[in-house]
């Protein structure tokens, strides 16, 4: 949100970055597959699911846990690119 | 041995385990008290984190309301989840490394402002009030149930238990004691799980068996046989319906998920680890050990909707002997109905149960014709379908007693961590902070433990004489918590220029507008018949819920929060300074005052 300058602003660059893809794939799932688009998804099933039932019941979830552990390992590596991690 | 015996095992022994775990791990700093030393292990934390996250309403509530909802409810299950997701990324590290105990510290310090520190301090501890009067009462409700005593007795029971560790042991004694409850109340709530869908599809692991075919030789999966039975009596198709249209669920999920990165109790979990690092894996751990209940949630659900209508509905609908006769109800229909919980009224006196939509007009013409008089199932609570559950698929009587335990689990973790955020915002904030700046850490110690008893008495007074709501309640603590501390927070981080009057507009903005929106549809101070527009569709904003309206009120505080930042003067520098430093994660100490 502020004008780049120096390395610093390099850093929160990137992590910006890492968070807008974070987020964009949080809302698609959850809202865009599991809701906005779930009575087209329902035509498709996965197993005994119809898929946009499922996404908002079981896979947002999984999803969920996944992208946290995503962004930590992403963020470790941005931390230790720019040289601001811990010890 | 009798189901009663066996619960005041099961249950003695799990609380003697809780206390010995406060006992050993008693507080002796106002850094263990606030924040357990700053020295707990991500994955531990975690853990805690699942048990003080998931409340009685969580473990009791959740799979009825999935169970009468179906699709619908799933608000409640990516609500409560997705939220982990905004904390880990946007909050949780960022407040690690600024390394303080509380969030009203944090909005004191980085809005340099007292007064945004008091009205951080009044919207916390109205969204924790509102949330912790539910959790009483669950421990009440449980206590009384299972110990078979009044409510109110179970209530005090509660009470002494919840001011015995709380109050010892503070947030050490309760991190290691809520790592105990995570693992009584999981195991409590997978294991009939696992056996029911077991039974109903041959699939032992319930996220599997939701997605199985039935195993009762139909071929029909789990999900169309559910719809086809609940749809033949006139109910809504359970993998369709809505709450309240798709605008609703999708602003509720939205409230649900800013709540919980706004709820105090849930951030100051991440302020109990070592480092930065740490704060964004935990916030992980603590949604895998969630998820774990919150995908057999759905299972639980269904499964127990299932069992419940072909309980009642034995054969062809229509035909005289399709329906199951009064006389031949099982033992825990018996149960239930001195409870209260569970009405049959024969309406036709056939001295059979008929259990059908009769708001649905089609439904109503077709039942008529089979002589039938309306709905006789007048009350099931939907409250009693985790509870119930093991009876229903007849399970043993050491699997239902510890499903009480896990009950009492959840309940009495969540309180304690609220209890605990309210008791930090009064000594910490307002005393130290603000009214008091030179008291000594041993006063401050005695201050919050006085001040977690007082709040211990008010829930406990207020969970005596519940104020006439109950499930909602919980909702709308997250709307609060939602539409004043998240964006303050986020706000605090992401934007430098934020300054305090921006601040301080927008946390009294956004907890204004969901206040009254609240008030008007519910009464004011939820007081019945001051509420000057009915609780219904037709009289909601765009058809959202009171409920769900944190969202709406987190939009206001944002844009109330940006335009008065831009007409007023930007931050000083060392603010700005002190926002670049907490960016970074190099140099994150512990947490200190």
């Amino acid at each position: 949100m502020e004008k780049p300058q120096g390395s610093g602003d390099a850093y929160w660059r990137a992590t910006l970055g890492l968070l807008t893809t974070v987020l964009i794939i949080w809302f698609v799932v959850s809202f865009g597959f599991g809701i906005i688009l779930q009575p087209m998804l329902d035509s498709i099933m996965l197993g005994g699911y119809p898929l946009g039932f499922w996404f908002a019941q079981q896979g947002s979830i999984y999803i969920f846990v996944a992208l946290i552990f995503f962004y930590a390992a992403r963020m470790g590596q941005i931390d230790r690119d720019h040289d601001v991690h811990e010890d | 041995m009798d189901l009663k015996t066996m619960t005041y095992i099961v249950v003695g022994a799990t609380f003697a385990l809780y206390l010995g775990i406060a006992f050993w791990a008693r507080a002796g700093s106002t850094g263990e008290f606030y924040v357990a030393g700053g020295g707990v292990h991500p994955i531990a934390n975690g853990m805690a984190t699942g048990a003080d996250w998931m409340s009685a309403a969580s473990f009791i509530s959740m799979a009825g309301l999935i169970a009468y909802n179906g699709y619908g409810a799933s608000l409640f299950l990516m609500g409560w989840t997705g939220g982990y997701v905004l904390l880990a990324m946007l909050l949780a590290p960022y407040l690690r490394k600024f390394g303080k105990f509380t969030v009203p510290e944090f909005i004191g310090d980085r809005f340099y402002s007292n007064g945004a520190r008091i009205v951080a301090v009044v919207c916390l501890i109205l969204a924790s009030i509102t949330y912790v009067i539910g959790q009483m009462k669950g421990v009440g409700v449980a206590f009384s149930r299972f110990l078979e005593v009044e409510y109110d007795t179970g209530l005090y029971i509660g009470m002494a238990l919840v001011f015995f560790y709380a109050t010892l042991g503070g947030m050490k004694g309760i991190t290691y004691t809520q790592i105990a409850q995570y693992v009584v109340l999981i195991f409590a709530y997978t294991i009939p799980a696992i056996f029911i869908s077991m039974n109903l599809t041959g699939n032992p692991l319930p996220q599997l068996g939701l997605g199985s075919t039935m195993a009762d030789g139909s071929g029909m999966t789990l999900l169309a046989k559910l719809n086809l039975v609940v749809t033949e009596l006139g109910f809504k198709e359970y993998t369709t319906q809505t709450m309240a249209g798709r605008l609703d669920m999708f602003v509720y999920t939205m409230s649900l998920m800013i709540g919980t990165a706004g709820l105090p109790h849930v951030i100051v979990r991440f302020f109990t680890v070592p480092k930065v690092k740490d704060a964004r894996s935990s916030a992980g751990w603590a949604l895998v050990f969630i998820a774990i209940l919150y995908t057999t949630a759905p299972a639980v659900g269904a499964m127990a909707r299932l069992n419940l209508m072909q309980t009642i509905q034995t054969g062809e609908i229509g035909s005289p002997e399709g329906n199951l006769s009064y006389e031949a109800r099982p033992q825990w229909f018996k149960n239930w109905e001195k409870t209260g919980l569970l009405q049959f009224e024969d309406k036709n006196g056939d001295g059979r149960i008929q259990y059908y939509n009769d708001a649905n007009p089609e439904m109503a013409a077709k039942a008529e014709q089979f002589g039938w008089k309306g709905n006789e199932m007048v009350k099931v609570d939907r409250d009693i379908i985790v509870l119930a559950n093991p009876e229903i698929a007849k399970l043993p009587n050491w699997v239902i007693a510890l499903v009480a335990a896990g009950g009492l689990a959840a309940a009495l973790s969540t309180a304690a961590g609220l209890l605990l955020a309210i008791s930090s915002a009064i000594s910490h904030d307002l005393l130290k902070g603000v009214f008091m700046k030179g008291i000594s850490e041993k006063a401050e110690l005695r201050a919050g433990r006085i001040s977690m008893a007082g709040a211990i008495i008010v829930a406990g007074y207020l969970g005596l004489n519940p104020p006439g709501f109950a499930a909602g309640t919980v909702a709308i603590a997250f709307g609060l918590a939602g539409a004043s501390i998240f964006p303050a927070l986020m706000l605090g981080i992401f934007y430098k220029r934020m300054n305090k009057e921006g601040a301080i507009a927008g946390m009294i903005a956004g907890i204004s507008v969901t206040m009254l929106y609240v008030f008007q549809h519910k009464g004011i101070l939820f007081i019945k018949g001051t509420e000057f527009l009915g609780d219904m569709g037709p009289n909601w904003f765009l058809g959202i819920q009171p409920n769900a309206f944190g969202a709406i009120g987190a939009v206001v505080n944002f844009a109330v929060a940006i335009m008065v930042a831009k007409m007023t003067t930007e931050p000083p520098q060392h603010i700005q300074d002190l926002v670049e430093s907490i960016r970074t994660p190099r140099g994150a100490g512990g947490a200190t005052h």
